[in-house]
């Protein structure tokens, strides 16, 4: 585990913002860091980050407890981001990438690099209040970045980008998770956690309700349902312990969705059908995230 | 570099760049000299050129006694011709003077008409040459009395023509017994100058503070920052950078304004000027002035004001950024910085009225309270007053001001990451526990 934090409670003055949160990450992983709004999502990150300190609890990096210069190794775009208008966008961004604690020296050098890498040398001198929202959320991503750090959090990250940029992004945080780094994504884009966790940790009402491999969790998920695609013009089997969903014409097939009771196993299901029609295809329905975000938070979880 | 150096290097430099800040820095000093020398050169100016009185004498003995000036020129006219001379007046006269009786029987007997007010300037010529007059002519009458001797009256008038003038020198007791001379004019004049700086950069650089967090706040670039700079350190950074933009503005006024006036001084000092000068101010004592300048310690005073300003700054911008903190946007401040704004300006009336009696109850007491002191002690100091009070005065105030910073760093610290609602000053405290 490259983090690890252990029972964290943060109480504020009216609300328990985290409950006994505990959430593993491994190291050189996309961990996809989930909840509704308000869950407390972001008090996790501010105290990983070191930003606010947990009422009890710890936070554990590479198997110790995170240190004040821990902050130096740890690349945080926040929800809530923004930058200084009035500042160049190069200057602004030597500034940033100093705090971080690079050289002036490195500083340039690294910039000079994602500037290249990002197309966006021609705004260097260029006031940040000059900037389209996505070009300012570039700048962003690069000083994120820009200290080589060995643990990334970004919060919402594609908030702001279009399709392109969005796609861009993606891969930047792909190739940095191949570089070994590791990396806590907190976003409401279904979508983009099925495409890029390895991990997701779900966290309602201030408590950890669900951990784990996204496909194991996708697998726990699944209720039961499988599509087939036969040859013929009818279907017309039935059996106390399958329910047809749907029955669909599609040229000389029949696209069918059949959910199966919990007493019965998918082989047997797979068998039944085999046996009596000519199946052309066949799989099982996977649940999105969405879904199990959904059921999850609803309350709805089978 | 540190981080702490870094806050501080882009809080000032993206300041002292600013062309608002460059432009102020350098006009001021420049329209303050002007403010300065052109009432002093138009009251020079001579309007409208010689003004023409006409005299009428009905006596006979005062009339040739006004002396025409280079402003001024009398003359002499005929009762009779009294109508005529009215019509004029406005035109090309500017007043009549009129002495209707002897002024040693009647001090009342004569008036000066005029359409505008008359000046000071010839009021007192005329005054000065008739009271001169009528105590010689008392004088006279005294001598032909038989039972006076002649000499005592010759002394007697040598004394009226001297004239004993009489300055008064005031003098300060040191603390180590010595006598300096002093001048109340000169301790009031400094006073008030360092009282109005020090309040002017409480307040305007106090709300530049406020503008500076706020907008950390408006454009969310505060949790950015926040990752990689502790907020304490952020807040210092704010406030010492900005505070050096405050002092660098003050040294170059200073040295711009000490260029100005002694280039204006040298310039006025080329001997005709000097006498033209000093012709014009009167009886003025310029080597007394120089005299004065010097006798004020002004090593003592700029150490105070430094210590003042500095112990001021923090005091205000801590609270500034504190209440900047915990709100949103500048529409939400006004509820917390109107109190905090009459405080300030308290403190600049108590320092204004204690100008008038530097050692009364008002003075003495708002000079020692932190929240005032450093805008009210800069009244007095020029005044002279005891080390003690200096003394208890700075420790009160460096005392509140790291008190007051540490609260207000905590506030800040927990304001900085709240958005929407606005906090009760209840809840602002509550967030003073938090880990």
């Amino acid at each position: 585990m490259y983090l690890e934090t252990k029972e964290v409670v943060k109480q504020y003055a009216n609300h328990l913002a985290l409950n006994k949160v505990s959430i593993q990450v491994p190291r050189g992983t996309v961990f996809g860091l989930l909840g509704p709004n308000g869950a407390g999502k972001t008090t996790l990150i501010r105290i990983i980050t070191r930003i606010t300190a947990p009422d009890s609890g710890s936070v554990m990096i590479d198997g110790r407890p995170s240190r004040s210069d821990d902050v130096y190794n740890i690349g945080y775009m926040p929800e809530e981001r923004g930058l200084y208008k009035k500042m160049k966008v190069g200057e602004l961004s030597m500034y940033l990438a100093q705090l971080r604690g690079l050289s002036k020296k490195d500083a340039h050098h690294e910039l000079m690099k994602w500037f290249k890498r990002f197309d966006i040398m021609d705004w260097y001198n260029r006031k940040v209040e000059e900037l389209s929202k996505g070009m300012q959320q570039k700048v962003q991503f690069i000083s994120t970045v820009i200290h080589n750090p060995d643990l990334l959090i970004f919060d919402e990250p594609f908030s702001g980008f279009d399709p392109v940029n969005t796609d861009m992004v993606k891969n930047e945080m792909l190739r940095l998770r191949d570089e070994g780094k590791t990396i806590i994504l907190s976003t409401h884009n279904m979508e983009s956690v099925e495409e890029l966790c390895d991990n997701i940790a779900l966290i309602h009402q201030s408590q950890v309700v669900l951990q784990g491999k996204v496909f194991d969790i996708r697998k726990e998920y699944r209720p039961g349902i499988f599509r087939f695609r036969i040859l013929g013009s009818e279907f017309d089997f039935v059996h106390p312990s399958i329910e047809v969903l749907s029955r669909e014409p599609y040229h000389e097939f029949i696209d069918l969705r059949i959910k199966k009771m919990e007493n019965m196993s998918s082989n047997h299901l797979a068998r039944l059908i085999f046996d009596r029609y000519e199946v052309v295809s066949y799989d099982e329905e996977l649940p999105t995230m969405n879904d199990v975000f959904i059921k999850t938070v609803t309350g709805n979880a089978r | 570099m540190n981080t702490l150096g870094l806050v501080i290097e882009r809080e000032y430099i993206t300041r002292v760049r600013k062309k608002s800040f460059i432009i102020l820095t350098l006009l001021m000093p420049l329209l303050m000299v002007a403010l300065s020398v052109i009432p002093f050169w138009l009251s020079t100016l001579n309007e409208g050129g010689v003004k023409n009185i006409a005299v009428i004498d009905n006596t006979g003995t005062y009339a040739s006694l006004l002396k025409s000036t280079d402003s001024y020129k009398f003359q002499i006219v005929e009762e009779s011709g009294q109508q005529d001379q009215e019509s004029r007046l406005g035109k090309d006269l500017f007043a009549i003077l009129q002495i209707t009786g002897d002024l040693n029987v009647n001090p009342h007997a004569v008036s000066l008409m005029s359409e505008k007010q008359a000046p000071q300037e010839l009021q007192s010529i005329i005054v000065n040459t008739l009271t001169e007059k009528v105590t010689q002519q008392k004088l006279d009458e005294l001598s032909t009395s038989s039972n006076v001797d002649a000499e005592a009256i010759s002394r007697v008038r040598a004394i009226v023509e001297d004239g004993s003038k009489i300055s008064l020198r005031t003098l300060r007791m040191g603390d180590d017994g010595s006598m300096q001379e002093s001048s109340t004019e000169l301790a009031t004049i400094i006073g008030m100058i360092f009282t109005i700086l020090i309040y002017m950069f409480i307040l305007l650089y106090g709300n530049m503070v406020m503008q500076a967090v706020l907008e950390e706040k408006k454009s969310r670039i505060v949790e950015v920052m926040v990752s990689s700079v502790k907020p304490v350190k952020l807040l210092i950074g704010k406030i010492v950078g900005i505070g050096l933009v405050g002092i660098t503005q003050l040294v170059i006024w200073g040295v711009l304004l000490g260029v100005l006036f002694g280039g204006l001084s040298f310039f006025i000092s080329s001997p005709e000027k000097a006498a033209a000068m000093s012709a014009d101010m009167g009886d003025f004592d310029m080597e007394g002035l120089v005299n004065l300048i010097e006798s004020v310690n002004w090593f003592e005073i700029a150490l105070y004001f430094l210590l003042f300003f500095v112990g001021g700054y923090v005091l205000y911008a801590s609270i500034f950024a504190m209440f900047a903190s915990a709100v949103d946007s500048e529409e939400d401040t006004s509820q917390f910085m109107t109190p905090v704004t009459l405080l300030i300006m308290f403190a600049f009336f108590a320092g204004f009225y204690s100008v008038s009696n530097p050692d009364g109850p008002l003075a003495f007491w708002t000079s020692l309270i932190p929240f005032t002191s450093p805008i009210v002690m800069m009244v007095r100091i020029p005044f002279g007053i005891p080390m003690w009070e200096k003394l208890l005065s700075v420790l009160l105030l460096y005392g509140t001001f790291i008190l007051i910073s540490i609260f207000a760093a905590k506030i800040y610290r927990v304001g900085i990451l709240m958005y929407g609602k606005k906090p009760s000053i209840k809840e602002m405290i509550k967030w003073v526990k938090y880990k």
